[in-house]
């Protein structure tokens, strides 16, 4: 099943600079899973050395947030789009 | 290199001087000519962070969407981000790093005693082991300024 994903502005040097990709997958972890594999250049953005999802990469199925969902277990359909969507941190760091 | 307005980045130094000792953030807009990126307008953007806005800044991914929908209706794209180092170096931290995505450029003021000081700008590298410094040209041009909700 095809499935697009949106790629924010930052990635879309790995994806040939497209903004929209589709991707086969019956699930959020299927569709990212070939992604990475496509575009292998992204995983170490998108994923920590454990193999999570770095807590600043947030995955939605349309508009909502897929850990309030079935988190990389939530199915998808052809006319659903899955959205990779960072929440941007940072900071001097060190208390002063 | 990233190319900016002087008014531009005056008016990012008045944030950084208001938001003291907190630390403020936004999103610069513009476009990448392939040489260089030049900031064009900015979406000032209230820091999310619920506590030790001190040290930390957050821009939620509610704030990023409708940053990118604004880009999108003015056909220019988000080439990064600026925010503020209240007491400290204009130097992206460990923190910083961490959380850092490739291709943006991530543009500091260092604000000493509530005046902005230094101002730099900062490209996370391929492999995620660090920052390199880029070349900020402060230049004059027509610009629009945007306030984001």
């Amino acid at each position: 099943m095809a499935v697009k994903v949106l790629i924010p502005t930052p990635l879309r040097s790995y994806t040939g600079k497209n903004d929209i990709v589709v991707l086969e997958g019956t699930t959020v972890g299927e569709v990212m899973n070939h992604l990475t594999t496509t575009h292998s250049g992204l995983r170490k953005h998108l994923y920590s050395d454990d193999g999570k999802l770095r807590n600043f990469v947030n995955v939605y199925v349309n508009d909502e947030d897929i850990r309030y969902l079935q988190k990389e277990n939530t199915p998808v359909t052809e006319k659903d789009v899955i959205s990779i969507i960072p929440s941007i941190a940072g900071g001097k760091g060190e208390k002063t | 290199m990233i190319n900016i307005d002087t008014d531009i980045l005056e008016q990012i130094n008045k944030l950084a001087q208001q938001a003291y000792a907190e630390e403020c953030c936004g999103v610069l807009l513009g476009k990448d000519d392939g040489s260089a990126k030049h900031v064009l307008e900015i979406i000032v953007l209230p820091n999310s962070k619920e506590d030790e806005r001190e040290r930390r800044y957050l821009i939620s991914p509610e704030q990023y969407k409708a940053a990118e929908s604004v880009a999108n209706k003015k056909k220019l794209e988000i080439i990064g981000l600026y925010h503020s180092h209240p007491d400290h170096a204009a130097r992206p931290s460990g923190f910083d790093l961490e959380h850092a995505l490739p291709y943006w450029s991530y543009l500091i003021v260092a604000v000493e005693g509530g005046k902005p000081k230094a101002v730099t700008s900062w490209v996370l590298k391929d492999d995620r082991s660090r920052f390199d410094e880029e070349k900020l040209v402060v230049i004059k041009q027509k610009v629009e300024y945007h306030r984001a909700e």
